[in-house]
């Protein structure tokens, strides 16, 4: 492990922060400034290998503010891009600032052959339920029956499940934190860090001037939280409440909510949580549960070795076939096959 | 032995030509290497149907390969044959209109079947009559029977056996025009003979079995002779467009020490462009076939920010698809080249068909005051070389290069002098490692050419951040200020004008004044060229102005212009490079001669239009 010795401030460019006040986005921000430090040492990365790409969106905005190189792209197109960035140049820590609208909607063909490719990026995916910097329409999350400013009478369309969609493209890595939960912010972005494979860490993000208090029922304050959340550790039991009394048994083919000791739910009858299992089942029932029937699972959901990565392949597919060709440099390919003399 | 008479002929055209699935593309192919390798000058013409296997027998599935070779080099692949195999009674009505009066026509005698001519739409079982040939020297061998006698010892089931007919087809032109078999046989060795020798062995009996058809049964008057050695001396190969391209983009990568990154997603008639760079990771090029159009441009972009020589190849509908990625390049300011190989269109249109519709489309086709740096391909050759140009032009200016090819040069190939990259430039990109003051890197300052620097990321100090938004003229940061965006919008246009002072001047083939000035851009070089020699050897004073160079234009075109009593452009498409120099050279009179049809310009229909202008 390197000792950079970087602190938050290193990553803070001299932007000011343009977010409405009260934004969700505040928070993320300062989780990020947090773990980068924490990153670099973990998997010895300097500073100026940190990269972020962004697409359209407030989420977007968020390069500006960060210390590190940083592109700007346009409206959905922030995986595309990230997975150039990293196809080119594997050495460098490519993360992508993107939104509900922008990976889930105009970019939702990106966002999921990113997945597939299990390319090596780190995308935060800021999810308010709502199209925030064109002032409040519904988004491909924004619950069903949602009232906004392009369904004035409710929408007739399901949302997606980010993580359900990530998981079920095969994904190698989903975590879920919320904006105010710095700290699981943070551990959750080290996990996706030190993940090789593209990693997605939703961030149940409040939008307080267009979607106020969409995630408020089961994340509004930390006693809420305690209650109506569940923090998922890999090797732990899938336990939550203020003292852990309440837990996650698999029964009947589904997830089932019970309180340990009672009713026979003994501690051992309580499911750990295994992260690494290549198993999609578990992960996407776990990613899926909605409140008020289930906690809202955060932390890392899934978190899965794949021998293949996309941009070290393609690197290792290049040195294979270099130490095997006869062509080495452009003269020798014009001369390579059949030529002739006049 | 025969005892025909040999003729000696400068050149020929022979058009090969049956059912999509009848092997025409390799039968022609395999002629013209053959001629390529005595020394002849080539130049061919793939015409396929955008189906696989189009429906059998009709004319909407012909296929067709012509070639055209001859002592000197060939500039286009001919307007009308000399000789036309058709392998059944649909190539034989497709291609009845391009034939030269008097041509030899080979014909299938066992595709003559009602069926089949009724498939074909002749109205009557007589389609020599019907097609009114009797003055043409027509023949008829049972080409399908022949071949299946031929065949029948190789233990291959008739499916098999028939498919090697149009090799029995080839070995009758080889006779016909006395080439040497061993490189086509060579050819289906190296192709066949590990997965399937009997293939191999069956193909080459096939050659054998034309070429002894035809020596034994008189049914050819003469033979004839290509005359060689009016070539420039060298070293060549044969290549098309699309190939051309490729390697074009490798030597630029080479040149500038930029490893080169190819995002692109398959599309007629680009696609041979992404094959062929996916093999070169000999050359340590890496490329993504991406999930999109969009996605190609956008992954190129990313791979440019992080320092790679990047670029996305596509035809006119993934051009429109690539639109406000390509917006995001000059914004940033990132070097990219956007290949397009064009085709007709709108929409899906002509997918196997060229055209050079794309002009305008590559100079203005993006939201904002949006410039980009366009430059076109003339010939399936010289691809390499305006390939390489647009990286050059790319890499040292900061700045996105649309390369306009078409259907008709990509998939053209001609011999190609090999050149020599010890011949070509190095290529300097502005890359910085360092700010001059160790202070924070600003990337919009610019050197004397309005160029920008390329601070990569990974470089230490040189963190910074750049996007789609408009950008302080300096520091880079988000910027509405109304003077600023006037200030960028001018500073944009100004870097692709500078473009100009580092392009060759524009050039006039002929003589530097005269009646009439031919002005032509891209792929329509070799038939402008070609008609106008033809006027030039008839006492006319007719010149050709070609454009590669569209936008900066060169210098000197003015100068050219004001020397002719009169101008005409010809372009395949409506007239989008006249209306650009209309816009550009207001003083001047501009003559069009367009046209639509997903075919090149034949020499012919040029010469008239010009004679009329001169009348």
């Amino acid at each position: 492990m390197a000792e950079f010795k970087y602190t938050p401030a290193d990553f803070k460019s001299d932007q000011e922060v343009r977010w409405c006040p009260g934004c969700g986005n505040h928070a993320i921000l300062n989780a990020v400034q947090k773990a980068f430090p924490e990153i670099a040492d973990a998997t010895n990365t300097p500073h100026n290998l940190f990269t972020f790409i962004s697409g359209i969106g407030c989420s977007s905005r968020f390069i500006y503010y960060m210390k590190t190189f940083g592109f700007h792209s346009v409206h959905g197109r922030a995986n595309a891009i990230a997975t150039g960035v990293k196809t080119a140049n594997p050495r460098l820590s490519v993360w992508v600032a993107t939104g509900d609208g922008d990976s889930l909607a105009i970019g939702g063909n990106h966002f999921i052959h990113a997945i597939r490719r299990n390319i090596d990026l780190n995308v935060i995916l800021f999810n308010n339920e709502i199209y925030g910097l064109t002032k409040g329409q519904y988004s491909p999350t924004s619950k069903l029956g949602k009232i906004t400013k392009t369904s004035p009478y409710g929408t007739v369309e399901k949302p997606f499940n980010p993580g359900e969609l990530v998981i079920g493209a095969k994904g190698t890595f989903f975590a879920r934190s919320i904006d105010m939960e710095v700290g699981l912010t943070k551990d959750c972005l080290v996990a996706a860090a030190k993940h090789q494979g593209m990693s997605v860490v939703e961030v149940l993000q409040n939008c307080v001037i267009f979607n106020d208090k969409t995630h408020a029922d089961f994340a509004g304050d930390k006693a809420t939280r305690l209650e109506h959340t569940i923090t998922l550790r890999h090797g732990e039991k899938m336990l939550f409440g203020a003292n852990n009394e309440k837990g996650l048994v698999f029964e009947d083919m589904r997830l089932k909510v019970v309180t340990v000791g009672q009713n026979g739910y003994t501690l051992d009858k309580i499911l750990t949580h295994d992260a690494h299992t290549k198993d999609t089942i578990l992960h996407s029932m776990l990613a899926a549960m909605k409140y008020p029937d289930y906690p809202v699972a955060v932390g890392v959901i899934r978190d899965v070795a794949d021998e293949v990565v996309y941009d070290k392949a393609v690197e290792a597919q290049v040195e294979e076939v270099k130490a095997q060709s006869k062509i080495h440099n452009v003269d020798e390919l014009l001369h390579s096959g059949a030529t002739w003399e006049i | 032995m025969n005892a025909n008479k040999v003729q000696e002929l400068q050149d020929v055209v022979i058009r090969f030509s049956g059912d999509s699935g009848d092997g025409m593309q390799l039968t022609g192919t395999l002629f013209s290497d053959t001629s390529a390798l005595l020394g002849n000058g080539i130049s061919t013409f793939p015409d396929y149907p955008a189906e696989i296997r189009a429906p059998q027998g009709t004319v909407a599935g012909v296929s067709g390969f012509q070639v055209h070779f001859g002592a000197q080099r060939q500039l286009n692949p001919g307007d009308f044959c000399d000789v036309l195999v058709a392998m059944n009674p649909a190539a034989l009505k497709a291609n009845r209109k391009w034939l030269k009066p008097g041509a030899t026509v080979i014909l299938d005698e066992d595709s003559l079947t009602e069926e089949h001519l009724k498939k074909a739409g002749f109205a009557t079982l007589d389609p020599i009559a019907e097609l009114k040939l009797e003055d043409y020297n027509v023949v008829i061998p049972n080409i399908t029977e022949l071949t299946k006698k031929a065949l029948a010892e190789t233990g291959l089931d008739n499916k098999a056996i028939v498919k090697c007919k149009n090799m029995f087809a080839l070995g009758i032109c080889f006779f016909l025009f006395n080439r040497p078999e061993d490189h086509a046989k060579r050819y289906l060795e190296s192709k066949f003979a590990k997965k399937n020798p009997v293939i191999a062995q069956a193909n080459k009996l096939a050659i054998d079995a034309g070429y002894n058809y035809a020596a034994n049964t008189h049914q050819f008057a003469n033979t004839y002779t290509v005359a060689t050695g009016k070539m420039e001396k060298g070293t060549y190969r044969s290549t098309n467009g699309n190939v051309a391209t490729a390697w074009g983009l490798c030597a630029a990568s080479e040149k500038s020490g930029r490893p080169l990154f190819c995002g692109s997603y398959p599309i007629t008639p680009a696609t041979v462009i992404l094959e062929e760079l996916a093999k070169r990771k000999d050359l340590g090029v890496k490329t993504v076939q991406a999930e999109d159009e969009i996605a190609g441009i956008c992954t190129a972009i990313g791979a440019s920010f992080a320092g790679n020589f990047a670029v996305t190849t596509t035809s006119g509908p993934g051009l429109s698809l690539k639109s406000e990625a390509l917006g995001l390049a000059v914004m940033a300011e990132l070097p990219l080249v956007v290949v397009d190989v064009q085709r007709g269109g709108p929409s899906t249109g002509l997918p196997t068909k060229t055209e050079q519709s794309d002009l305008l489309q590559a100079l203005y086709g993006r939201n904002g005051e949006s410039p980009v740096v366009v430059i076109a391909a003339s010939m399936p050759s010289d691809c390499f070389h305006y390939a390489f140009e647009a990286g050059r032009i790319a890499l040292e200016h900061m700045t996105p290069v649309v390369l306009l090819s078409d259907g008709f040069i990509a998939n053209g190939s001609e011999p190609w002098r090999i050149p020599s990259m010890k011949d070509y430039p190095t290529i300097n990109p502005p890359l910085i490692d360092k700010t001059a003051d160790g202070g924070p890197f600003m990337p919009y300052v610019r050197d004397d050419n309005f160029v920008r620097s390329w601070a990569i990321p990974g470089k230490a100090g040189l963190e910074h951040r750049i996007g789609g938004l408009e950008k302080d003229a300096v520091k880079g940061s988000i910027s509405t200020d109304p003077d600023n965006h006037q200030k960028m919008v001018n500073l944009r246009a100004a870097k692709v004008a500078k473009v100009a002072d580092f392009i060759p001047r524009q050039e006039v083939y002929g003589d530097p004044e005269g009646d009439l000035l031919v002005v032509g851009w891209g792929g329509t070089r070799g038939h402008l060229q070609t008609a106008v020699d033809k006027m030039r050897a008839e006492g006319k004073k007719v010149s050709l102005c070609h454009f590669n160079y569209i936008n900066p234009l060169p210098h000197g075109v003015a100068d050219i212009f004001k020397r002719f009593k009169k101008i005409i452009v010809c372009e395949l498409n409506r007239g989008q490079f006249a209306s650009y120099l209309r816009g550009q050279f207001q003083e001047f009179e501009y003559e069009q001669y367009n046209k639509c049809e997903g075919l090149p310009f034949t020499v012919t229909e040029l010469m008239d239009k010009f004679h009329s202008l001169l009348k």
